[in-house]
């Protein structure tokens, strides 16, 4: 989805987002309350200088604007693969990015992502995965690597992973496999300013994705392996 | 000599007085996912987890096994890092130490490791909060790459040793993507200079690079503990994340792309920092680099 079309359904009130480099930034209101907005557009890879943007907006909301919400609209192909960027240390940059984020919600800032596009692989982790919740459209894809690069470096044959696919929710692609797994609240489908709403007064404060991948049998393994460890207990299949 | 990069972790655990593992390879938590693949287990999902004793210091501590997948987090490998994280925040240890050797999210679980990265990501920053301060330790073959380098980077110390790397996408990718003259994944030299200790310590992403040895390793982490430990003591220094201290790094991480962001090559870098012969940076021991570098390095 263009990201101007999702803007004014997100924010039927209005609102000032501006693109800059595929970076994207603003304000809008929702429920009442100002919200800042980030984000990224046209699969933008994520390099050194789109992290701190982002970064930067973060910060400078944390510091003039304590407690509003942040949301971070996602649509990146992942980092970007240049050498430069690795001789900076792009690493860096996107830890930098997803403490930032951190650091918001530690002081009360609601941060919700929203994958409308494409999110892969380095791009997500600092971003919609550092969020307290993180949404997608219906049609947005999301993933580690594509099956046929993800079939030459695991030398598994990439008709076999196309059918494992089908059943398993780890190769594929599609926002429902991130659902099942929890690194997905929910697939937002129909108002998409309701939904918003909804999203930043029903925030988790703590990280439940685990427990969501348990419920919704998408990671079965996870959960009881992390109860087990905390509560010095065998590990109990689910 | 007891190689650091030579051991696999296991024997890498030599550098605590003891240790506890959590949910051992005797209770055979394999990953649920490789098996479909016909791809081998291990027992203990390559890595480690659990409580151990250094020095003076209760800690908890993980160990990567890059033996196993590279040392790629899975489902299992993840949860036991986060259970261990998680575990850490309730009993309150000294601190937590993560020898990390791991190309990042295990591709053969791609959408569960991608989740559980960045799970442990939140539970490494959930425990500094808790004022238990997080070491990273890089010194193993595979280095420290992917979702795990930017893990990495959310500790409070690192410590590498010069055969140490630390980085996002592996040279082989950054070359399949876009070509051996983007970065020429069999030039030795190159990749060690961008990716290598020597490198992220005059950048300012790690603080300390130590010898390639256990024992160097041991005595860093115990230093950077008691560091820690007295700063917070002195209320000079908060375990978790700051807004001074992300708006500090803001402006070394913008000043990086201002002052290096134009250069080709790593070389060109340590040159405009100022580093005398640059071109012998590779040849000096770890003594003789830390002397040379220390008047130069950024990020202090």
């Amino acid at each position: 989805m263009d990201w101007k079309t999702l803007a004014n359904a997100l924010f039927p009130q209005g609102h000032d987002i501006s693109e800059h480099e595929n970076f994207l930034h603003g304000s809008a209101t929702v429920n009442g309350a100002a919200v800042t907005i980030i984000g990224t557009t046209d699969h933008a890879p994520i390099g050194v200088e789109i992290a701190l943007a982002q970064a930067r907006a973060i910060l400078a909301t944390v510091r003039a604007h304590p407690g509003r919400a942040i949301v971070m609209l996602v649509d990146t192909q992942g980092q970007r693969l240049r050498h430069r960027d690795e001789m900076l240390g792009i690493n860096s940059y996107m830890a930098h990015l997803g403490k930032c984020v951190d650091l918001a919600r530690r002081r009360g800032h609601r941060v919700i992502g929203l994958v409308y596009d494409q999110a892969l692989s380095g791009g997500f982790i600092t971003s919609g995965l550092m969020a307290d919740a993180c949404y997608a459209l219906p049609d947005a894809t999301i993933r580690v690597m594509a099956l046929p690069a993800m079939a030459r470096i695991t030398k598994v044959p990439e008709e076999t992973l196309i059918e494992l696919a089908k059943s398993n929710p780890v190769f594929a692609p599609g926002p429902e496999n991130y659902l099942r797994m929890g690194g997905l609240q929910a697939i937002w489908d129909g108002d998409l300013a309701a939904s918003l709403a909804a999203a930043l007064s029903d925030a988790p404060s703590r990280d439940e994705r685990s427990a969501l991948g348990l419920a919704r049998g998408g990671r079965k393994m996870a959960q009881p392996v992390i109860d087990a460890i905390v509560g010095s207990h065998h590990v109990r299949a689910a | 000599m007891s190689s650091y990069l030579e051991a696999n972790a296991r024997e890498r655990l030599a550098l605590f007085d003891s240790f506890e593992e959590f949910v051992g390879p005797a209770q055979r938590v394999v990953s649920p996912h490789l098996a479909q693949l016909n791809a081998p287990v291990s027992f203990d999902d390559g890595v480690v987890v659990g409580r151990a004793r250094l020095g003076d210091y209760a800690v908890f501590a993980a160990a990567q096994e890059g033996g196993f997948m590279g040392g790629a987090v899975g489902e299992v490998h993840g949860a036991k890092l986060v259970g261990m994280l998680r575990r850490a925040v309730a009993e309150k240890p000294d601190a937590v130490v993560l020898l990390l050797e791991t190309g990042g999210v295990r591709l053969h679980e791609a959408n569960a490791g991608l989740i559980a990265v960045s799970e442990v990501m939140r539970a490494v920053l959930d425990a500094r909060d808790a004022g238990i301060p997080v070491i990273v330790l890089i010194g193993g073959a595979n280095g420290a790459f992917g979702g795990m380098g930017i893990v990495a980077r959310c500790a409070n110390t690192l410590i590498i040793s010069e055969e140490g790397r630390l980085a996002m996408s592996g040279p082989e990718v950054i070359e399949t993507a876009n070509g051996v003259e983007e970065f020429d994944s069999r030039d030795r030299a190159l990749v060690w200079r961008t990716t290598g200790g020597k490198h992220r310590y005059l950048m300012g992403d790690v603080q300390r690079i130590v010898d390639d040895s256990v024992p160097a390793f041991r005595a860093a982490a115990i230093e950077a503990i008691a560091a820690i430990a007295a700063a917070r003591d002195a209320q000079n220094g908060a375990v978790g994340l700051t807004l001074e201290a992300m708006e500090a790094e803001q402006a070394m991480l913008e000043q990086r792309i201002a002052r290096f962001g134009a250069l080709p090559d790593p070389l060109d870098v340590w040159a405009a920092m100022g580093v005398g012969k640059p071109a012998e940076v590779p040849m000096l021991d770890v003594a003789a680099f830390t002397a040379a570098a220390n008047p130069h390095r950024q990020g202090v």
